[in-house]
């Protein structure tokens, strides 16, 4: 049976780590890195497949720095 | 660098469902993080692009943290001295009546310095749109008092909170050229979530719509945060702004087709 | 031959723009320029040439429209007068910054501050040196009849587009109210957009997808990109000096003497050369037209051949420091002028060349 799905791709080297993001996100899939990107900014990455493209987290991003995909996958 | 977490099946080009506009210039935002600035250029963009009026628009940068928002946008635009930029839109739209002309303006911009001319291009009528980004105090000469910092608000020049005895008060400007009658629409939005975001879109697009029935002028003041100004987190910052921002600069429209809208609070929480 | 008419200074000034192919004026009212834009709300330029006349809420919004305007391509202009053009030093630094043209027209009246309503000539420091803030100049053309009102104005407009620089019209209270007859040039018809756009590439008039967008500015944050800005527009200003320089000399063949005057000063000095002449002094005139490019070749030349010079002026003497840099210190020079709205008759220009230059 297929099933809509989200992912998103974030721009790691845009993005400054504000948080915004992890607020907005309904199924808790962003948290930020430990690492720092070249800008020495923590950024935002994905945790878990519950993504399910509902874009909130690159409509509240004031980078842009994330883009959202949807479809369907097989289980 | 290398991304280090799950990638789905999803994640191809035909499953696209949100991406950053082309119409925004293709390098890095000078704002804070968390800034809602990016937030409200890229609204403006998408909305250009959705309209598909690039060719047709003319915009006007002011002075302020966004001084280099024709850096980011990529369309024409004039980058106007401190406070004046709905000078330049009137004469740019008057002589280009077919051009979608915008100006984008701070607070200090708008509501101190360029009071004058904001009041004067509103009564006249000028069938322009402004953009108003009020988050409270000047960002980019380092947090100093702005005409609409909050009585109380600590800012670099008001060190021990705005005392409104010896400051004055914050000015409601947007609430003032709503009773102007060149005003044709006015609405006070936010973009700190995405619903908010939502509604500021559609602010825009409406607004822009606007321009081609030449109806006056339409403004939308967007109430946004300034974290490094109020030093503070940036998700710490959205919600003092709901806290102490919107209670005082209440969101929503307040004026519709030329008129006003019945006066109910709607100090709106996230 | 193009029409003739009577018309005062303000009015041939407000012709001068409809005929031009002018798009757009933007101004405040100020005495002794109102009747510019008077004229210009009277003639209904909308209807003969689709030009815009806006009223301004100052002339702070009054320059700042110019700006916008400008800064997409189209033809513009402003008058006022000193206090009002004091107001507008900001946007003309601006528009100097972001190499906009326009006409800008002051009435001069005498100051400092809000000074009097008659005319002066005060105001050439501030119109010559850069009266706003950063190394900018603007071309300046000096009328001294109704005639060159009309004239500078079409004048003005083509060397703002060719240089795409501010150009001021520094003309007085006095050359704004009286009336002359002026022969008015056929009119030019307004630019169409085709035309606006491909005469200017760089004028931000909306970005087709096949250009680069179109920021106009005078922002550039990193120095060095600011100095090179600064190198461009010192290497225009030189190309001007090469190019523009325009004045008027009168009976210099034989002269021992000069009078170096600019607009009303220089029509009160051809009288007082007849008066002088009279009496047996050979005295001449210089009168420069452009004070920025100042004439300053021409002047040295003539330095090298008379005994002394008066610059008179309605000021307290400010042309006079550029005619002594140009002259140097061989002979001797010196001004006279009188101030604050009082134009000086011929005769006192005469005792003051008997006893300040030939006696003195």
């Amino acid at each position: 049976m297929a099933k809509i799905k989200g992912d998103i791709l974030v721009n790691v080297e845009r993005c400054k780590g504000c948080e915004v993001c992890i607020a907005a996100c309904p199924s808790s899939t962003i948290a930020m890195s430990k690492e720092v990107n070249g800008k020495g900014y923590h950024f935002a990455m994905k945790v878990n497949n519950d993504c399910t493209g509902c874009m909130n987290c690159a409509i509240v991003c004031p980078d842009g720095v994330i883009t959202v995909y949807r479809g369907k996958i097989s289980e | 660098m290398e991304e280090p977490f799950v990638k789905t099946e999803i994640r191809k080009d035909e499953n696209i469902v949100y991406k950053r506009t082309d119409l925004l210039v293709d390098r890095p935002l000078s704002y804070c993080p968390g800034c809602g600035h990016g937030v409200v250029h890229r609204l403006l963009m998408e909305t250009l692009e959705e309209m598909d009026i690039q060719d047709k628009t003319i915009g006007v940068s002011p002075v302020g943290c966004s001084v280099l928002a024709y850096d980011f946008m990529n369309i024409d635009m004039l980058g106007a001295a401190h406070g004046r930029a709905p000078a330049l839109a009137t004469a740019i739209k008057r002589l280009w009546p077919d051009r979608f002309v915008f100006t984008y303006q701070g607070d200090g911009d708008l509501a101190a310095i360029g009071t004058a001319e904001t009041i004067h291009a509103c009564n006249r009528g000028e069938n322009f749109t402004i953009i108003f980004i009020n988050n409270g105090i000047y960002g980019m000469t380092g947090g100093q008092m702005a005409p609409t910092t909050l009585p109380g608000m600590r800012s670099s020049t008001s060190p021990y909170g705005r005392d409104v005895q010896t400051m004055g008060h914050p000015l409601k400007i947007t609430e003032l050229i709503s009773n102007l009658p060149g005003v044709h629409y006015v609405t006070r939005q936010a973009v700190h979530t995405p619903s908010h975001v939502r509604k500021t879109k559609k602010a825009i697009r409406k607004a822009l719509e606007q321009q081609k029935e030449s109806k006056g002028i339409a403004f939308i003041e967007v109430v946004s945060n300034c974290n490094s100004g109020w030093k503070m987190t940036p998700v710490q910052s959205n919600k003092w702004m709901e806290e102490n921002m919107f209670p005082f600069y209440p969101l929503g429209d307040i004026k519709v087709d030329g008129k006003l809208v019945e006066k109910k609070e709607v100090t709106e929480k996230a | 031959m193009g029409e003739l008419r009577l018309m005062k200074g303000n009015e041939a000034v407000a012709e001068a723009a409809i005929r031009a192919g002018c798009d757009g004026y933007f101004g405040y009212p100020i005495t002794p320029q109102s009747e510019v834009m008077e004229y210009l709300m009277a003639e209904k330029p909308h209807e003969r040439t689709g030009m815009v006349v806006l009223q301004a809420e100052s002339e702070t919004a009054s320059i700042n429209m110019l700006y916008g305007a400008a800064g997409t391509g189209k033809m513009v202009m402003t008058s006022s007068s000193s206090p009002g053009i004091s107001l507008m030093q900001e946007g003309i630094s601006y528009m100097a910054g972001a190499e906009l043209p326009a006409v800008i027209v002051n009435v001069v009246r005498g100051g400092p501050g809000l000074g009097t309503i008659q005319p002066s000539q005060a105001d050439y420091f501030q119109a010559v040196k850069g009266g706003g803030h950063g190394d900018y100049k603007m071309i300046v053309l000096a009328p001294a009849s109704v005639q060159e009102m009309c004239d500078h104005v079409k004048l003005g407009f083509d060397l703002a587009f060719k240089y795409r620089t501010p150009v001021m019209i520094l003309s007085d209270g006095a050359i704004g109210q009286m009336m002359e007859k002026v022969v008015l040039f056929d009119p030019i018809p307004r630019r169409t957009e085709e035309e606006l756009i491909r005469q200017n590439p760089w004028a931000a008039t909306g970005k087709p997808k096949d250009r680069k967008h179109i920021i106009i500015t005078s922002l550039d944050l990193d120095p060095a990109g600011q100095e090179r800005v600064n190198l461009k527009l010192q290497a225009k200003y030189r190309e001007i000096e090469k190019n523009e320089i325009l004045y008027e000399t009168l009976g210099c063949e034989d002269a021992e003497y000069l009078f170096v005057a600019f607009g009303l000063s220089a029509r009160i000095c051809q009288k007082s050369m007849d008066l002088a002449r009279a009496k047996g002094i050979k005295v001449g005139l210089f009168r420069p037209v452009t004070l920025f490019p100042f004439p300053v070749k021409a002047i040295n030349d003539l330095g090298k051949k008379v005994k002394g010079m008066l610059v008179v002026e309605m000021n307290a003497g400010q042309m006079i420091e550029d005619v002594k840099l140009s002259v140097g210190c061989s002979i001797k020079i010196e001004h006279y002028g009188r101030f604050g709205g009082i134009i000086p008759t011929p005769d006192e220009v005469v005792h003051a060349l008997e006893t300040q230059i030939i006696g003195g």
